[in-house]
């Protein structure tokens, strides 16, 4: 129970931290990757903030040995750099690049009811479903490349 | 820069980093939306109840911002980007992020900080392609693209 309060009001603070930070102004992403043109270097502060908040407690935490609600961390399993991973990110990054949303930002502005916006998650929420049934598909026809 | 927000994004990351930190103090999981929602409809018991809560957390967020100030989402996306182009970078933000296992989020605000190769490489591919797309949109093709 508590676990799911702590999910709930986590949810509830990062949205409030995209909204107050710019990151749902899809404008405002754009100006930041936009480097050739009129820059807006708003977002570095952004991560870098974050990341700043991050590396202490995830260092601290980390140090601590386990979660304070939770048996262990569930952390990734994959350490290597690997085609999916640059494949993915960099899709990723063309799909940012054009609509100024990466998903946080997407469902947070959900709430406005703006057709574009709604239009943007469906197709986010599909293609990863899409995904999903892939991989699913590549599973359970062995053809998955063991390395 | 003529809108450079220094104070706003510092303020507004450092509640993505208390966010994220508290998720992973606390519960121990990783915050990343990409990763969180998506695997939705394939989690089962405990594993789905805390992301759907998650989910909920974000959309009461919000509904917090469409009350507090409406100005703070994103209407402006209307007039700039039409319907078509919202759904093809939805459909690769999409496909790209669980491909990629991660997200702005996932690898950028949390996977930097725990100093993760795979993260650090992704943020640098993500930011290099949109970059690169912002680029080609605006400056080769000269579409749309004004600041609004």
């Amino acid at each position: 129970m508590k676990r799911l309060v702590v999910a709930y009001v986590c949810g509830l603070l990062f949205a409030v931290g995209l909204g107050i930070s710019g990151m749902t102004h899809p404008s405002k992403v754009l100006a930041f990757l936009d480097f050739a043109g009129d820059w807006d270097p708003s977002l570095a502060l952004v991560m870098g903030s974050g990341v700043l908040v991050n590396l202490v407690f995830f260092r601290m935490a980390t140090r601590r040995g386990a979660p304070l609600l939770a048996p262990s961390f569930s952390l990734p399993s994959k350490t290597a750099v690997d085609a999916s991973l640059l494949g993915g990110a960099a899709l990723f990054g063309v799909g940012w690049g054009l609509g100024g949303f990466c998903p946080g930002p997407a469902i947070v502005s959900v709430v406005t009811g703006a057709t574009p916006v709604v239009a943007f998650v469906v197709a986010m929420l599909a293609s990863m479903g899409v995904y999903d049934w892939m991989e699913a598909r590549t599973a359970a026809t062995g053809l998955e490349r063991e390395v | 820069m003529s809108h450079f927000t220094p104070v706003a994004a510092t303020l507004g990351g450092l509640l993505l980093g208390v966010a994220s930190s508290l998720l992973f103090v606390a519960n121990g999981r990783i915050l990343g939306i990409s990763g969180i929602v998506g695997q939705i409809p394939l989690a089962t018991g405990s594993d789905r109840s805390w992301r759907l809560v998650f989910l909920a957390g974000l959309l009461t967020g919000g509904l917090v911002l469409l009350g507090f100030d409406r100005s703070m989402l994103a209407f402006a996306f209307a007039s700039e980007q039409t319907v078509p182009v919202a759904i093809v970078a939805g459909a690769l933000v999409g496909f790209g992020t669980r491909l990629g296992n991660g997200c702005t989020s996932g690898h950028g605000l949390c996977g930097i900080a725990r100093l993760s190769k795979r993260s650090i490489v992704a943020t640098l591919m993500f930011v290099a392609t949109g970059a690169l797309t912002v680029f080609v949109v605006r400056h080769v093709l000269h579409l749309g693209g004004g600041p609004s």
